[in-house]
């Protein structure tokens, strides 16, 4: 037989597996990290802003005085120092909590990843805002839920569009397991939900004794510094909340946290262990001392003025750039904007040309699970210094100009 | 062997990055374990200066998509009198661009599916877009919209539907700003490996869902592959034939793939010339090197072979 078996572990791989493919979109990225291309495809914070010295010693005295500690294995919990350094980030921002309420994970990424193994089934019904985080939808997805988007505006996820969802789950005798919301500065779509909404969504949840799981990454990286309150706040015992040091110190070393009430931390810590067993504790370490030790608040800062700056680059670029036609928020804070394409372009197709053109972005279908998305993409302005910034959208406005000329060439628009 | 000294070229700044890079750490893997000493280089602007320092023995290319697969580093590489693997660079131009390589085969009665070709700029500049109906009289029934540059099967659209096509249009222009529209033709797509003149098995492809589009291709288990194909000798003769012709017409040499599709009826028609094939785990090359009982280290070992056999560098614009 002249058969080719490529897998031949296919027939055992779990059906959940089945959508996980090779994807185009993902090559295509691989041209996106060359230097020649001005990315504004990743999310990656600037962590070029820290001083790397003041790192090194913090990570030098972590090992040389504690290093019986860093170099073991931890507690599921996490450790209890750096959770207490936690609370102090949280409170930074007016949310309020104890160190008992939070367990450490491998960034927010892996709080989503535990909590969809907490709280979904197959088939259970997600509610999200519309866009939401690629990486939730991808946590929630492996749990096979069914992810539904509540559509935003400006001011973010709408409350009267909730209420519809809601409505149109209980006609099919149907519950979402919880609402999944960014609430500040949100990835991908860049706003921040109004402080009336929360109390009016806070509501709602109250009253559908619907529970929220409330990501904050970039709650502290607002240009004023303005801060908005927190679910946490506003409906304690309904909200999961995931903090992260990812946005504010480091993406690499992985930190980040969930605050849940007690019988929720408690499972979590139990599938944390079976996840991982523990945190790195050398990473713990270095978060905790970094956090005691050195002036975390002014880095925010200064990453703050830095990200306000690029921001301003993009948007003053956009402005003048864009076919008439295209719109975008424009962001308060946080690392992106979300740009709407004209006239039908849509932003996968169109992501070929980009890079042939040397510019990357992300399309928008990333950050939706029912095929939305489609003419929208995001910008991310965190990366690359202001110049860049503005020539990666200049050959973005060129890329959508010839794209235009041509659609309405074809379709005689 | 273990004196010699070669580069594998991979990467670059297509947008086949990615499936280069894993051709060519795959390739630069199997010369290492065969004793050679290999570089694994990127294509950028330092290029040029470390081929100059290398004193290399060849270079092995891994390229794929436009710079790479094109002509472009082959034509730099005869300037600087690097031995390199792979046909030269007119061969390598003439494959690359579709609609060229559909015309020399048209041209030379080698079978190769109708099809019209139209350039974005003729679309946009010239009222283009009054032609497009034209379409529908010269081909019938489904058809294949691809840029006419570009691998991969990326911005490759199937149309079923005239409402379809405008769409599809749209689609391969963002890759590239010729596409060539092709009658879709039913039947069993092969793939047919040339190495060194010689036609090694024909691979025969079963998407498992759908078309082999990239996700059919780079994932494993998608495809269902057998070699050689469970077709008749006259077939298959006639198909390589077809694959041998390409290759003559192109002047290729040292190795190619032509992917063909069998029609329903039985004929074979080329679909395209493939000169600097993916050599990835789930590639067709190594698969069908594999069923001629040569290995996949044995295969790089004798495309570096090849290089020495020919000595120095050819002639500029003499390609054999």
């Amino acid at each position: 037989m002249s058969e080719i078996r490529l897998d031949p572990y296919i027939s055992r791989y779990a059906t959940r597996t089945q959508g996980m493919t090779a994807s185009e979109i993902r090559a295509l990225f691989a041209v996106a990290n060359r230097p020649e291309v001005v990315s504004l495809a990743g999310g990656m914070p600037y962590v070029g802003a820290l001083d790397h010295d003041a790192v090194a010693e913090v990570t030098r005295r972590v090992i040389a005085e504690d290093g019986n500690v860093a170099l073991q294995y931890g507690g599921g919990q996490g450790h209890d120092g750096l959770r207490e350094q936690l609370v102090e980030v949280m409170a930074a921002e007016g949310i309020s909590g104890h160190a008992d309420d939070l367990v450490v994970t491998t960034g927010g990424q892996q709080g989503l990843d535990l909590l969809g193994k907490l709280f979904l089934d197959p088939g259970d019904v997600v509610l999200a805002e519309g866009p939401s985080y690629v990486g939730a939808i991808g946590a929630f997805s492996a749990y096979e839920a069914e992810i539904r988007h509540v559509d935003m505006d400006e001011d973010g996820l709408i409350p009267a569009r909730l209420g519809e969802h809601l409505e149109r789950l209980r006609s099919e005798g149907r519950r979402a397991k919880f609402l999944y919301t960014v609430p500040n500065h949100q990835n991908p779509a860049g706003c921040s939900l109004s402080v009336a909404r929360r109390e009016e969504i806070a509501a709602l949840c109250e009253s559908e004794d619907l529970l929220i799981i409330e990501d904050n990454p970039y709650g502290l990286l607002d240009f004023k510094a303005e801060l908005r309150t927190s679910f946490r706040e506003l409906a304690p015992e309904r909200t999961i909340y995931i903090g992260t040091l990812s946005k504010v110190f480091s993406s690499g070393i992985r930190v980040g946290w969930v605050a849940a009430a007690g019988p929720i931390r408690d499972k979590l810590v139990l599938l944390k262990e079976g996840a991982d067993l523990c945190q790195s504790n050398l990473t713990q370490l270095v978060a905790e001392r970094w956090l005691r030790t050195q002036a975390w608040q002014e880095q925010i800062a200064t990453f703050r003025e830095l990200y306000r700056e690029r921001c301003d680059a993009m948007l003053a670029e956009l402005s003048a750039e864009m076919p008439a036609e295209a719109t975008w928020t424009v962001p308060t804070g946080g690392f992106f904007v979300w740009l709407a394409l004209p006239d039908g372009v849509d932003a996968r197709e169109l992501l070929a040309k980009a890079l042939n053109a040397r510019v990357a972005y992300v399309p928008g279908g990333a950050f939706y699970a029912d095929g939305g998305g489609q003419h929208h993409a995001r910008l991310s302005f965190c990366y690359p210094p202001p110049d860049r910034i503005r020539e990666g959208v200049r050959r973005l406005g060129e890329v959508l100009r010839t794209e235009l000329e041509l659609r309405s060439a074809i379709y005689g628009g | 062997m273990g004196s010699h000294h070669v580069a594998v070229l991979a990467g670059g700044l297509s947008l086949e990055r990615e499936v280069s890079l894993r051709s060519g750490r795959r390739v630069a893997e199997a010369l290492s374990s065969r004793g050679y000493d290999v570089a694994e280089l990127d294509l950028d602007s330092g290029l040029v200066p470390r081929l100059r320092q290398g004193d290399l023995d060849a270079v092995v290319l891994a390229l794929h998509g436009r710079a790479g697969e094109d002509g472009t580093v082959q034509a730099l590489l005869e300037l600087l009198d690097v031995p390199y693997t792979g046909p030269g660079a007119t061969a390598s131009a003439l494959a690359w661009d579709k609609a060229i390589f559909k015309g020399m085969c048209a041209r030379a009665d080698v079978p190769t599916p109708a099809w019209v070709t139209i350039a974005s700029d003729a679309i946009r500049d010239l009222g283009g877009a009054a032609a497009l109906e034209a379409f529908g009289q010269r081909l019938a029934g489904p058809l294949v919209v691809k840029p006419s540059q570009g691998g991969a099967c990326m911005g490759v659209r199937f149309v079923d539907s005239p409402g379809g096509l405008h769409e599809a249009l749209v689609a391969a222009f963002s890759y590239h700003d010729v596409v060539v529209v092709e009658q879709f033709v039913s039947g069993t797509e092969i793939a047919i490996t040339i190495l060194d003149g010689e036609p090694l098995p024909a691979v025969e492809i079963h998407p498992k869902v759908g078309r082999y589009d990239f996700s059919a291709r780079y994932t494993y288990g998608a495809t269902d592959f057998y070699a050689p194909a469970r077709l008749d000798d006259a077939t298959l003769a006639r198909a390589e034939e077809a694959a041998l012709a390409a290759w003559e017409l192109t002047g290729c040499r040292d190795i190619a793939r032509a992917d063909l599709i069998v029609g329903n009826d039985g004929t074979p028609s080329i679909l395209e010339l493939d000169t600097c094939p993916g050599m990835t785990e789930t590639s067709l090359v190594p698969m069908a090197a594999s069923a001629a009982g040569i290995p996949f280290g044995e295969l790089c070992e004798r495309l570096v072979g090849f290089t020495q056999r020919r000595g120095g560098a050819a002639s500029p614009g003499l390609d054999a």
